[in-house]
């Protein structure tokens, strides 16, 4: 029988090797996986490269652990926040790789991994420094650049609601990453607030076909009710 | 010499040239705001990048849902007939010519409409480009909200830009506190100026040459 379902964030991350791409859902305060990120950081994997379209904010979540020096890669689109000190200290030291992406291709380039794309050319970025080294080519009369699809061993994505065949819905922003990360990650993890019988979610309505998803934990929901970072607990 | 348009005169124009039924996305910082003065009976669908079409206003105050944000991660709502979906999904909006209007801030744009507003090249700046590059490329039409000067006086319409690029030849408009000019293929032609202003004076502030 399929039961994705998994006890705790600490169990369903137990075997996250030294090394490992670790996709990380979330933009903002939406959708970050906060619980599975605090789980990876106490499991202690090192030498991590990190994918997430920031590189942490505050202490929580990806800045412990770029602070705790898990990391050292970061691929992202927008690093720089007015609270990303632990990311700005480690550029600054040299202690830490940054491979800045423009956020489409970063979204783009993380769904080819999923749908087995080998290689695609975009408009973005041509002419500018981070096509620098790339390929390119005229289509259609306009410069492209060629970039590669992004893969992951992992993906954490904070989801809505799911069941034992990791199907998941999302809630409104909080979707961002979460869908295309899960298709690029050799196991996908996803934290649900509601684990639901099969056949309870509308399959009209599924955002992540159950395949993608290798392991589901369902987790206690935090509020999202005004107040921000500081006061999600 | 004359006065400058504010931010708030500067929002009321560039809102007053978005046509009913427009879809539209509004950068950080200072295009945000164009959104609070679209003409009463217009209708324009806001995109967000991280995942909305139909942005609504901001909520009442200890309504918010930060589940439910824009791209500069302040609560918003979602407007009747608005819909949710991924990054992939909103960036292909973007990126495969949807987007009708996109306004953003600059630090330079060029004669040409070159636009650089993602880095100022100092050495030890934290880099972070986020979507301008998608939106500033795939855009129907970008317009450039910003000051027509910096602090320091510089001009910032030059003939190349000096900043690492965002775009090449992607700028349709700019909307400074000075003018409103359209950038076309033969150069820069000026629409709107601020009452007062001289065209010379404005042709001296502005490091490319302008039409009248």
């Amino acid at each position: 029988m399929i039961d994705k379902i998994v006890a705790s964030c600490e169990a369903a991350l137990a075997d996250v090797p030294d090394g490992a791409t670790v996709m990380i859902g979330g933009f903002g305060t939406a959708g970050l996986p906060n619980e599975l990120t605090a789980a990876l950081l106490a499991h202690g994997a090192r030498d991590l490269v990190i994918v997430n379209n920031n590189a942490g904010n505050g202490e929580a979540g990806l800045a412990a652990l770029l602070e705790a020096k898990r990391v050292r890669k970061i691929i992202c689109s927008y690093p720089r926040q007015a609270d990303s000190h632990h990311f700005d200290a480690l550029y600054r030291a040299g202690q830490i790789e940054l491979e800045l992406v423009p956020q489409g291709n970063l979204a783009e380039r993380i769904r080819a991994a999923g749908a087995g794309i080998g290689g695609f050319f975009t408009p973005t970025g041509y002419g500018t420094e981070l096509a620098k080294g790339k390929e390119t080519r005229e289509i259609g009369g306009r410069g492209h650049v060629l970039e590669m699809p992004i893969h992951a061993d992992f993906a954490l994505i904070k989801a809505e609601r799911g069941d034992r065949w990791g199907n998941l819905v999302y809630r409104m922003t909080a979707r961002n990453f979460g869908p295309v990360m899960a298709m690029a990650a050799k196991i996908t993890v996803a934290s649900v607030h509601e684990l639901v019988e099969l056949g309870c979610l509308d399959p009209e309505a599924v955002v992540t076909p159950g395949l993608f998803v290798q392991r589901v934990v369902k987790i206690a929901r935090a509020s999202t009710a005004a107040g921000g970072f500081g006061q999600v607990t | 010499m004359s006065g400058k348009w504010t931010r708030e005169q500067m929002a009321r124009r560039v809102a007053h040239d978005i046509p009913d039924g427009a879809i539209v996305n509004l950068g950080i910082g200072l295009p945000t705001t164009v959104a609070n003065f679209i003409p009463a009976g217009r209708e324009v669908i806001l995109h967000s990048e991280n995942g909305i079409i139909g942005v609504g206003p901001a909520p009442g105050s200890g309504e918010e849902d930060y589940d439910l944000i824009n791209a500069s991660k302040q609560p918003v709502t979602l407007l009747p007939g608005g819909s949710f979906f991924h990054h992939a999904d909103s960036f292909a909006m973007m990126r495969g010519g949807h987007i009708d209007i996109c306004v953003l801030g600059a630090f330079q744009v060029s004669a040409k409409g070159d636009l650089a507003n993602w880095h100022t090249g100092a050495p030890d700046a934290i880099p972070a480009v986020g979507g301008a590059m998608d939106l500033a490329t795939g855009a129907k039409r970008t317009f450039v909200m910003m000051e027509h000067l910096t602090k320091a006086g510089e001009r910032k319409i030059v003939p190349t830009c000096s900043y690492p690029l965002t775009g090449i030849a992607c700028v349709s408009r700019i909307y400074t506190d000075l003018a409103v000019i359209d950038v076309t293929a033969a150069g820069l032609k000026l629409i709107d100026k601020v009452a007062g202003l001289s065209f010379e004076d404005l042709q001296r502030a502005t490091g490319a040459p302008l039409m009248p």
